[in-house]
């Protein structure tokens, strides 16, 4: 081991290391849940009742389906016994029983193809309406809800907790042919023969007792498998994600023990799951023997006394050997519905999100030609009861002035904003924009006339002329190409491979920060709104792009309302006036000069002479330190 | 390690997820690697193979027996005594019994073995797929996507693992099962065997023909569910875009068009399943028809018994789920060919950055670092080089300030120095040790550098900067923290160095991160520290505290700060002014700003009072 310079204390680097892991252990949600939950029920039957015709019709193959393989080992006992049996030897016997067995394969055959076929695409359509119907309650719902939810918890409910509603809709119609199945094997035999019928079916009872005992321990063993399978996975995409990190830092060694450590886990995990699985052969294959020498042993002796027909012995053979199928299908089923009911649950928990902020019945749509003005009227506002992070906010922004809100971390600069566009809605006092109420106006109006820059430029995938005239998808080539222009963005635009025709990578990947932000500019300015609120990127730029979004910032606040919240001195200088927020109250306000002049916190951050106010240190603001929550 | 044809292509970089169908041979010769990583497990490998074939002999031997015993019971064989008869009755259902009973047994060391051998194997490559991963250079990482990758670990690997069980031990099975029954049921009846057999041919035809359909619109059906839920999840990720934009109407219409797109070929998909099964169980009931009619034709006309025909129709259903699997085999047989290749290719692959054969251990005495007339060029980037000429020295106590545009090369530098990449020219050397010739190890050891884009695992502070040395003592840490200035955000944290950051952890902001990652740089205690572009984030003021805090063991190493900024360099012994890879000017802050060029202007496009600024810039 290298030595490193200093030897004032040395690490014992014998061991285990104390300090490392790979990967992240997230925690698993809840995958069983009740095995009927009839509230749960209901509401997925809401998305099935659309195709309450064609699940009939299914069922109703099943059921034939079903019959049909019943009725095969009659057709051959039929055929034996009456057909050929020693001195019974029948040819016209013969000839109906195949005419008989043709028929019922054909039934067999229409009623196999309807009822898969009719079962299998309509739960690919209900997965479907189920999933369109989450994703479009999710485009309404408050922006509170989303803040709070991760977006990867989000989209396992609309992956992992769809998809495994759709295991549960083509078995249960299947589930309604294995109980008739079921109950259509005991009937039979017992009304072949009663007694033999009685005698084989007695060992079906101990195949219930034995699966009873075995799949809630079966049932952990294969839920390790998937858990520790899902944190090796974890493990090995953290470690492609962070490869560089590990190089730079010489963690090879350390990560490939751990992660060794954690496949092992993993592969003893599915040995053992598969030593539960495969326990169940044998047993069921002794049963099987054992219900197959019963009929031998007591069916035999009975045909030799002449008190049963050997077709008969023959069918008990054949239905022997479907005998347990439908048992083990249907123990199975169990687990599908618990399965199915905590998706069910996840699912109607995103259904039942209530939608906070919707237009009112008058809402009118903001005209136009509106002023552009925005104003607070004694405006408080929080996320949290009894935690108000604006306070009483009164101000006006003037058609055509641009406003600087300035202030440290959680002054509330960023939840004024969102009140602007009406993510959410106040606790009291009003937002007016163009002397409207915003409650009093249609959301997609508001949207058409109050454009958004967020700090941080998302891009969606699509190219690049896509990606700027999201908002007016009319929008022809040329406006784009002078919207680009404007702002600055034309030059490099034009020297990406394709021009303005270059596919973004997820979340424009393959730009560079400071180009994003200037994509999001062109965007904002295509959407050609009266009122603009902006979010100054905190992020450091270089300074020439820096150069170039400053240059596009005028000309994007040219002729509407502006309200920045900015970062830079510079554009706060440019602003006709500032407005200093801290701890969600308005301490000052007024044009720069009039700030210096109080001497009061803006006085005291612009002499502290940083380039951005967004990561003053703690102490240096005199706050509490914890209070560190990025807006 | 065998080679095989698969390394070449490997080197010309390809995107793993494209490579298309393998060729036949290649697909042949990475079906023959599969099969020799299992014979690691020589022994389980043998025991599922013999079990298999006993458990499928058993299994053919139940339909005789059931003959047989209807048979007796008719009293066709022992004709004798009832006592007798019974007695032979006996002697048929103990044996079935013991039949059935051994067939479970051999049927489940067959499944677990043949699992065990799949998992054991999947374990081996998932260790060799990480190791490789974690050394192959940062050229490579630059060139492939990480979804690819991870597909290519969760994905093809479960391809490779599953083949011994859904392929190799399919064939012994199928084989026995249809070799030796087609045996048993010929020399029993000529015909009736034939026709028991007929539906085989069909069944194996249309099986392997759907499942390969299946399998080419499943792969289609995959990159349309991406679609979708990429729509997905860029909407609810940038949902205040959507709402900004009041673009729900659009947005839906984008998730409409993909999700329509994945149903219909899901629809698609069922009816070609479908119409596969019950065509399969079709030609199987009509088979069994024609046995009915025929072997009934023979057992009026005296030639068989009731009870060999019997034996020919169970024997038909024992046969007929294997060889509907028989689809499955044949997928599976495609998909390891294609994963495996693709898997390979990846295993194969030359590390280009590696310790020279004769390299020996760093040895720092001084820690002087030199750039001798480095020129560096990327992989495939035609046209000029990025670095070129580039030559200076730093001694310890010393720091260098790299000062560019933007795609000036100065972050390459920075690169270059722990070999994350090899120079293309030229020589850098720590102490007069050429640093391509020493051990990377003992190098990177020794260079730390303070990255850009830092990547934080997912776990506590405290392990996130003890992460380049996981040994170390708490006390170590907290002081790189102090350092770092980054101690008294921690401890104000309710669960303080224990907070977990990361993707799913506590969100820091931008600065914040930057000081972690020098704090975690810090730890290593390296002779030569880089900072590239790190500190970008983070406020003049705290920037000063650190730089003094460092100060302290500043001595001893060589510093270079990366930086846009020229307040984070303009204190710098040496300051490299670089374009277009090569150091147009150098000197001090004052030697530069009195040379009245670049960094000159620069200086005063980022320092002079802001309303000049616009005004210029407007």
């Amino acid at each position: 081991m290298m030595s490193t310079q200093d030897d004032d204390e040395k690490d014992d680097k014998s061991g285990r290391p104390t300090k490392a892991v790979v990967g992240s252990h997230r925690d698993e949600e809840e995958v069983f849940g009740k095995a009927y939950d009839p509230r749960i029920v209901r509401r997925i039957w809401s998305f099935v009742r659309p195709y309450q015709g064609r699940i009939f019709i299914s069922v109703a193959a099943v059921l034939v389906f079903t019959l049909t393989q019943l009725a095969i080992p009659l057709v051959i006992r039929y055929a034996i016994d009456h057909g050929m049996a020693p001195g019974r030897l029948d040819r016209s016997v013969m000839i109906s029983a195949i005419v008989t067995f043709t028929v019922i394969i054909l039934i067999n055959y229409a009623a196999s193809y309807v009822q898969e076929s009719v079962v299998g695409k309509v739960a690919e359509n209900v997965l479907s309406d189920l999933r369109r119907a989450m994703f479009s309650h999710l485009q309404l719902v408050s922006l509170s809800f989303m803040d709070k939810t991760e977006v990867g918890r989000l989209m396992s409910r609309l992956q992992g907790d769809v998809n495994s509603m759709q295991e549960f809709l083509e078995t249960s119609v299947m589930s309604v042919g294995d109980i008739v199945l079921l109950f259509g094997i005991v009937t039979v035999l017992l009304w072949l023969d009663f007694r033999l019928g009685l005698l084989t079916l007695s060992t079906m009872p101990m195949l219930f007792i034995v699966r009873l005992f075995w799949l809630p321990r079966a049932k952990v063993a294969f839920m390790a498998a998937h858990e520790t399978n899902s944190i090796a996975n974890g493990a090995l995409a953290e470690g492609i994600h962070g490869v560089r990190t590990v190089q730079s830092l010489e963690r090879q060694h350390v990560n490939f023990d751990l992660y060794d450590e954690k496949v092992l886990a993993n592969l003893n995990a599915h040995l053992r799951s598969a030593r539960y699985a495969q326990v169940m052969v044998p047993i069921v294959d002794t049963l099987t023997g054992i219900a197959m020498a019963t009929v031998i042993v007591v069916g035999g002796s009975m045909v030799l006394s002449h008190s049963l027909d050997v077709g008969v012995m023959v069918a008990f053979l054949f239905y022997i050997q479907r005998f347990f199928d439908p048992i083990r299908s249907l123990t199975m089923q169990y687990s599908v519905m618990q399965r199915a009911m905590a998706s069910g649950q996840r699912i109607s928990e995103v259904l039942d999100v209530p939608v906070d902020v919707s237009d009112k019945d008058n809402a009118v749509a903001l005209s136009r030609d509106t002023d552009g003005s925005v104003e607070f009227r004694n405006v408080t506002f929080g996320y949290r009861p009894n935690q108000p992070v604006l306070k009483n906010i009164f101000f006006r922004v003037n058609p055509g002035e641009t406003v600087a809100l300035v202030g440290p971390t959680g002054s509330g600069k960023s939840s004024s904003m969102a009140l602007v566009h009406r993510f959410y809605d106040v606790w009291s006092g009003q937002v007016l924009v163009g002397g409207h109420d915003v409650r009093d106006l249609t959301q997609d109006s508001l949207g058409d006339q109050v454009a958004m820059v967020l700090q941080e430029p998302f891009l969606f995938s699509g190219t690049v002329l896509e990606n700027i005239r999201y908002h007016k998808t009319s929008a022809s080539r040329e406006e784009v190409v002078r919207a680009a222009q404007a702002v600055g963005a034309h030059d490099f635009i034009e020297q990406l491979p394709g021009g303005y025709d270059t596919e973004l990578e997820q979340r424009g990947g393959n730009l560079s920060l400071g180009q994003r932000q200037l994509i999001s500019f062109a965007r904002a300015l295509v959407a050609d709104a009266k009122i603009l609120v902006l979010d100054e990127a905190t992020a450091s730029i270089d300074s020439y792009t820096e150069m170039l979004i400053q240059r596009a910032l005028i000309t994007l606040l040219e002729g509407r309302t502006g309200l920045v919240i900015a970062h830079r001195l510079a554009t706060i200088r440019g602003a006709d006036r500032i407005i200093v927020l801290q701890n969600g109250e308005i301490v000052e306000s007024g044009n720069h000069e009039q700030l210096m002049l109080r001497k009061g916190l803006y006085a005291r951050l612009y002499n502290m002479n940083y380039a951005s106010f967004d990561d003053i240190s703690e102490e240096e603001m005199g706050m509490d330190a914890a209070l560190g929550k990025a807006t | 390690m065998p080679t095989d044809a698969t390394s070449g292509a490997a080197k010309r970089g390809k995107s793993f997820a494209h490579v298309a169908e393998a060729s036949w041979g290649k697909g042949l010769s990475t079906l023959l690697r599969i099969v020799r990583m299992t014979l690691r497990h020589p022994w389980q490998v043998a025991i599922t193979l013999v079990s298999t074939f006993i458990a499928a002999t058993l299994q053919l031997f139940i339909p005789r027996l059931l003959g047989r015993a209807i048979d007796q019971a008719q009293g066709v064989i022992a004709a004798g005594a009832g006592t007798a008869a019974e007695q032979a009755l006996w002697h048929t259902a103990l044996t079935l019994l013991v039949v059935s009973i051994l067939r479970g047994l051999f049927t489940m060391a067959q499944n677990y073995f043949g699992e065990a051998v799949g998992h054991q194997t999947g374990y081996e490559l998932r260790l060799a797929f990480y190791e490789k991963i974690q050394r192959l250079s940062f050229s490579f990482h630059d060139k492939v996507h990480t979804g690819d990758l991870i597909t290519l670990g969760l994905l093809d690997l479960d391809g490779v693992r599953m083949f011994f069980s859904t392929g190799i031990l399919r064939v012994v099975l199928l084989g026995v099962l249809i070799g030796v029954g087609a045996y048993l049921l010929i020399s029993t009846d000529l015909v009736l065997g034939l026709l028991s057999l007929s539906f085989v041919p069909f069944v194996a035809w249309r099986s392997s023909v759907t499942q390969l359909r299946l399998r080419s619109t499943w792969l289609t059906l995959q990159e349309r569910l991406s679609v979708l839920s990429r729509v997905m999840d860029e909407n609810l990720g940038g949902i205040r875009v959507v709402r900004a934009f009041a673009a729900q109407r659009h947005e839906l219409k984008k998730f409409d068009r993909a999700k329509q797109d994945a149903l219909e070929l899901a629809n698609q998909r069922v009816d070609i399943r479908v119409a596969n099964t019950s065509a399969m169980n079709f030609s199987f009931l009509a088979a069994m028809g024609l046995v009915l009619w025929f072997g009934g034709q023979k057992v009026i006309a005296g030639q068989i018994s009731v009870g060999t025909l019997a034996q020919f129709l169970t024997f038909m259903t024992i046969l007929q789920m294997p060889v509907r699997q028989l689809g499955l085999m044949v997928n599976s047989f495609a998909r390891a060919s294609t994963c495996g290749t693709r898997l390979f290719e990846l295993l194969d692959t030359e590390l280009d950055i590696e310790d020279a054969p004769d390299a020996r251990e760093l040895v720092i005495t001084d820690g002087v670092l030199r750039f001798d007339d480095v020129g560096f060029r990327y992989e495939g980037a035609g046209g000029r080089p990025t670095l070129s000429g580039i030559s200076f020295e730093a001694k310890p106590g010393e720091t260098v300030g790299i000062v560019g545009p933007p795609g000036s090369g100065k972050s390459t530098i920075a690169h270059l120095i722990p070999r994350f990449y090899d120079v293309t020219s030229g020589a850098i050397t720590i102490d007069g040790q050429d640093i391509s010739k020493v051990t990377l190890q003992s190098l990177r050891k020794v260079v730390g550098v303070v990255q850009q884009d830092a990547f934080l695992f997912t776990t506590s502070i405290e392990n996130n900067i003890a992460y380049g040395n996981p040994w170390a003592r708490e006390t170590r840490i907290g002081q790189a923290a102090e350092y770092a200035q980054l101690h008294n955000y921690i401890i104000g944290l309710p669960a303080g160095y224990t907070t977990v950051v990361g993707e799913r952890g506590a969100s820091l902001s931008g600065g914040q991160r930057q000081r972690l990652t020098i704090a975690r740089s810090l730890m290593l205690r390296p002779s030569v520290l880089v900072f590239d572009d790190s500190t970008a984030a983070i406020d003049a003021g705290t920037e000063q505290r650190i730089r003094a805090a460092m100060k302290r063991f500043a001595k001893d190493r060589v510093t270079l700060i990366i930086s846009h900024r020229l307040s984070s360099l303009m204190h710098a012994d040496q300051i490299l002014f670089v374009e277009g890879g090569r150091i147009v000017e150098r000197g001090t802050h004052e030697e530069l700003l009195a040379l009245g060029g670049r960094y000159r202007a620069l200086y005063d496009l980022q320092l002079r009072p802001d309303d000049d600024r616009l005004e210029g810039a407007a």
